[in-house]
């Protein structure tokens, strides 16, 4: 991105990096205090899931640029998320659908 | 031998090579990660029902906590340093740089601590399968801590006279790692409550 | 340009040993991969002299299996188990991926080197590493590992030899992934100028996409690999169900764990896997087709498409290899209709090709009789595999004979006849020689029928529920009984087999010296690695850097004055 920046440019910058870590601090301790509530297993792990998503956007949308980054390696990062839930949810499901069985 | 667009981009991909190669690399780890995750979901599906918040409950949140706190503030000073090497402030660079390192090493003095502490309580990583994952979890993710630390290390010290050579280069270099060194950072937020919390 | 590299000459280390040339990491590659080829045919040599005369002395080699010169199962298993992963892991991919993507991948797009030159041999020498850590296994007291090239644990936990294995494994996918990147980041990178992505010759479609599955479906099997090491040296139970008896005893460990979780993360990577292993050879037979058949691909862009969906939906699949495992119906209905769905794309290639053939004046040359026979061969090959993903067919069918048969198919036939046509038909950008057309088709013509004779009668006794790993070859089992002859008519195939690879061997090395000296563009090809000269400049490639202007394949377009006309020639103004 190297010219893309003129020096007002990246003090903007700088004042929202303080922000996302004003937030990022914020959300923390909530993660922390949400699992203090009296929750069932499924929504606690809801919140939890939740609250660290918008944690992860965050970090990877304003430190690593993300929200202006080029097309070609959003692509990239679409399929690979594509792939990641692939990997999380069917061995998931094909173990309760086995458990279905009895 | 000259590469095309190792410094500049290239104008319809907008990238420069280690950019993407960079992001490539983080996609694999994503899937590293994944495998990693998926199975923590596999095991606590197989285990009785509350066991895994039951062994989890002699993990130390608090400890955990400021843990979290620290690589947070780590990534922070990450992107600033590289800010401040777009700002032209070299000195304002090895300050962030250096205060990068140190809470990496703070992070992993905790680590050590939380380990030491399960170890004398007899938890190893055969005790069951939580164990298993979390050891193997955040082992992994400790060692990428080092590898990165051992990458910072070389920019900020021995590294850092490219600055003078070629200074655009250098910044990218900054940016590079600075990515790796946020997606641990994105790890950890992850890890924090499955391990943790939940 | 061309002076440039001449000022500082590079010493002979730094320029054939420890280079970051990636035509000289190719040629790295290549060799190495050859070699494990050779070593990985041998051991299942070794194997079908017990099939065909269980327990009977080994001929030759009989005394390094101890004083009766009989293969011992334990024995039998390790190279059962080492032949899988020294053909897949040591040979295909590396000489695929490795050596025909690292060698012509920046000559077909204009570029003077790969995007990452260290990183590219740093790949080289993991893989090296990786490579000689399996062999050494064999050299160890325990011997190396015996639980299939799947490793599938309970066996895998508690076997000797895996431990090295898995090592071996994790410098292997490293170095899979760090080559992979750096193909990808080429391709993206450093197309020549004019060079847009459906003017990119079929074979670097294929590697691109090659390396989108290298990259994204191979760290899961790391992390599968990370589990099952811990299970095994620091005794955690990520793959141990509680109560495991093995051999009537009640084993001691921690437990809680799941045989499947291994199988989901294995296949999770294994299935992209086998289109690892197809798609460079068809991106390679694409390209010797186009260039004999002196016709445009039929179908470039549905070729293309058709690829890149194989490439997507070859990660959704993965649990057509699990249907015997107790799997529910839901998800086998799932595995089974996404197993249908992806037999379309290879089923457009196939018939892609196929079409091209069509009207055409073929040149009968060796790379393109081994490019002819891959299409019959992967046809079998791919055909075989539907039964296979139906799953009441494949409850029948599964670790029988016929899923050895199915899958050899498309890898030996296949894959590999891909790769030979390959490398005689770039042998002259190579070494600016051709290789000899009688040793080759002295290669071509026994290699074709011995090849069917080993693969073919495995779907006889398949069919008759013939187990893939019996030792004995079924010799004590009734329902082997009928089939139990083919044993012998198969390992004699497979030494002749052996014996046919000699005038390759030979023609490899003849060639070098004494093959008849050619030009730039022997073959009168269009794509740009033929515009360079033969071989190429070391680091530079080209005298000067191509500039491209039109499609790749254009052959025989009328009112030209020659049959062809290169990507690199500009386009004349009316
Ligand atoms: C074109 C359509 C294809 C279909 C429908 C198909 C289907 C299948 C199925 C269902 C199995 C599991 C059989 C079992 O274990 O019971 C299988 C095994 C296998 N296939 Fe295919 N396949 C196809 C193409 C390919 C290709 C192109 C390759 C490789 C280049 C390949 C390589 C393999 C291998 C290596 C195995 C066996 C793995 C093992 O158990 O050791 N297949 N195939
Ligand atoms: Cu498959």
């Amino acid at each position: 991105m190297s010219n893309s920046h003129d020096s007002s440019d990246i003090k903007n910058h700088i004042k929202v990096y303080l922000y996302v870590f004003g937030a990022l601090a914020i959300l923390t301790v909530l993660t922390v205090a949400a699992s203090y509530l009296k929750l069932s297993d499924g929504e606690a792990i809801l919140l939890a899931l939740i609250i660290a998503s918008v944690k992860g956007s965050l970090v990877a949308g304003y430190f690593m640029h993300l929200i202006s980054e080029r097309a070609m390696i959003v692509w990239i990062l679409m399929l690979t998320s594509g792939f990641f839930f692939v990997l999380m949810l069917i061995p998931m499901l094909s173990y309760i659908d086995q458990a279905r069985l009895g | 031998m000259n590469i095309p667009y190792t410094v500049e981009e290239r104008p319809d991909t907008g990238l420069y090579n280690a950019k993407l190669g960079v992001w490539l690399f983080l996609a694999s780890e994503v899937m590293l990660f994944g495998g990693l995750f998926s199975a923590y979901i596999f095991l606590r599906f197989g285990a009785p029902a509350g066991a895994f918040h039951e062994w989890g409950q002699e993990l130390n949140v608090p400890l955990a906590t400021f843990n979290t706190m620290i690589l947070i503030t780590s990534s922070v000073t990450m992107v600033m340093s590289w800010a401040s090497l777009k700002l032209n402030d070299f000195k304002k660079f090895k300050l962030y740089m250096g205060v990068t390192l140190l809470c990496a090493l703070v992070f992993l003095f905790i680590k050590y601590l939380e380990y030491t502490a399960k170890f004398d309580h007899h938890i190893y990583p055969s005790t069951n399968t939580f164990y298993a994952i979390y050891f193997t979890l955040t082992g992994l993710h400790g060692l990428h801590i080092i590898g990165g630390m051992a990458v910072l290390f070389y920019l900020w010290l021995p590294g850092n006279k490219m600055w003078n050579s070629d200074p655009e280069q250098f910044t990218n270099r900054i940016e590079i790692v600075g990515l790796y060194w946020h997606f641990v950072d994105l790890v950890w937020i992850f890890l924090f409550p499955i391990l943790y919390l939940l | 340009m061309s002076n440039d590299h001449n000022h500082h000459e590079e010493s002979f280390f730094r320029k054939y040993i420890w280079s970051t040339d990636h035509k000289i990491i190719g040629i790295q590659y290549g060799f190495t991969a050859l070699f494990f080829l050779l070593v990985g045919f041998s051991l299942m040599m070794v194997m079908r002299w017990q099939l065909a005369y269980p327990e009977t002395r080994i001929p030759f080699v009989g005394s390094i299996f101890g004083d009766d010169g009989i293969l011992l199962p334990e024995i039998y298993n390790s190279l059962g188990a080492m032949h899988g992963t020294i053909m897949i892991f040591l040979g295909i991919v590396p000489l695929a991926v490795g050596a025909f993507g690292n060698y012509l991948v920046p000559l077909q797009i204009g570029a003077p080197d790969m995007a990452f030159p260290k990183l590219n041999a740093a790949s080289y020498w993991s893989y090296l590493v990786g490579g000689l850590v399996m062999m050494s296994s064999f050299f160890t007291e325990e011997g190396a590992a015996r639980s299939g090239w799947t490793s599938y644990p309970p066996l895998a936990d508690i076997e000797v030899g895996q431990t090295i294995w898995l090592i071996g494994m994790i410098f292997l996918i490293t170095s899979s992934l760090l080559g992979s990147m750096n193909i990808i980041t080429t391709i993206v990178q450093l197309r020549a100028p004019g060079l847009t992505w459906m003017r990119l010759p079929f074979f670097v479609w294929a590697q691109l996409v090659t390396s989108f599955l290298l990259v994204l479906a191979f760290p899961p099997l790391e992390a599968a690999a990370v589990l099952q090491l811990m299970d095994r040296v620091v005794g955690t139970s990520f793959f141990l169900p509680s109560g495991l008896v093995v051999s009537g005893e009640l084993m001691e460990v921690s437990g809680g764990g799941s045989p499947l979780l291994w199988q989901h993360l294995f296949w999770f990577l294994a299935h992209p896997e086998v289109y690892v292993l197809i798609l460079p050879a068809m991106g390679i037979v694409s390209e010797v087709i186009a260039n004999n058949s002196r016709k445009p691909l039929w179908g470039y862009n549905s070729l293309v498409f058709a690829t890149i969906f194989l490439g997507f939906m070859s990660f959704i699949v993965w649990a057509h290899h699990m249907f015997l495992t107790g799997m529910g119906t839901a998800m086998s209905a799932f595995f089974q209709t996404t197993t249908m769905i992806i037999s379309i794309p290879s089923v457009i290639i196939l018939s892609a090709l196929f079409i091209s053939l069509w009207g055409a004046s073929i040149r009968f040359n060796t790379p393109m009789l081994f490019a002819l026979a891959f299409l019959p061969m992967f046809g079998i090959g791919g055909l075989t595999g539907l039964p296979l993903g139906l799953a009441a067919a494949d409850i029948y069918l599964h670790d029988t004979y016929y899923v050895i048969g199915h899958f050899h198919y498309v890898v030996a036939p296949g894959t590999i006849f891909g790769l030979f046509a390959g490398i005689y038909y770039w042998y002259p950008k190579i070494t600016g020689r051709k290789m000899n057309e009688s040793l080759g088709k002295l290669h071509f013509w026994p290699s074709l029928l011995f090849m069917n004779g080993i693969f073919m009668p495995m779907f006889i006794q398949g069919l008759a529920g013939v187990s893939r790993r019996l030792w004995d070859g079924g010799l004590e089992y009734a329902h082997a009984s009928g089939v139990f002859h083919w044993n012998e008519f198969m390992s004699i195939s497979a030494w002749l087999l052996g014996l046919a690879q000699i005038p390759f061997i030979l023609n490899v090395f003849y060639s070098i010296f004494r093959g008849e000296k050619v030009d730039n563009n022997p073959w009168e090809s269009t794509t740009l690695e033929w515009s360079a000269p033969s071989p190429p400049l070391p680091h530079v490639n080209f005298e000067t850097l191509p500039t491209v202007y039109r499609d790749p394949y254009e052959y025989s377009l009328p009112g030209r004055n020659r049959d062809f006309t290169p990507q690199s020639e500009p386009k004349k103004n009316k």
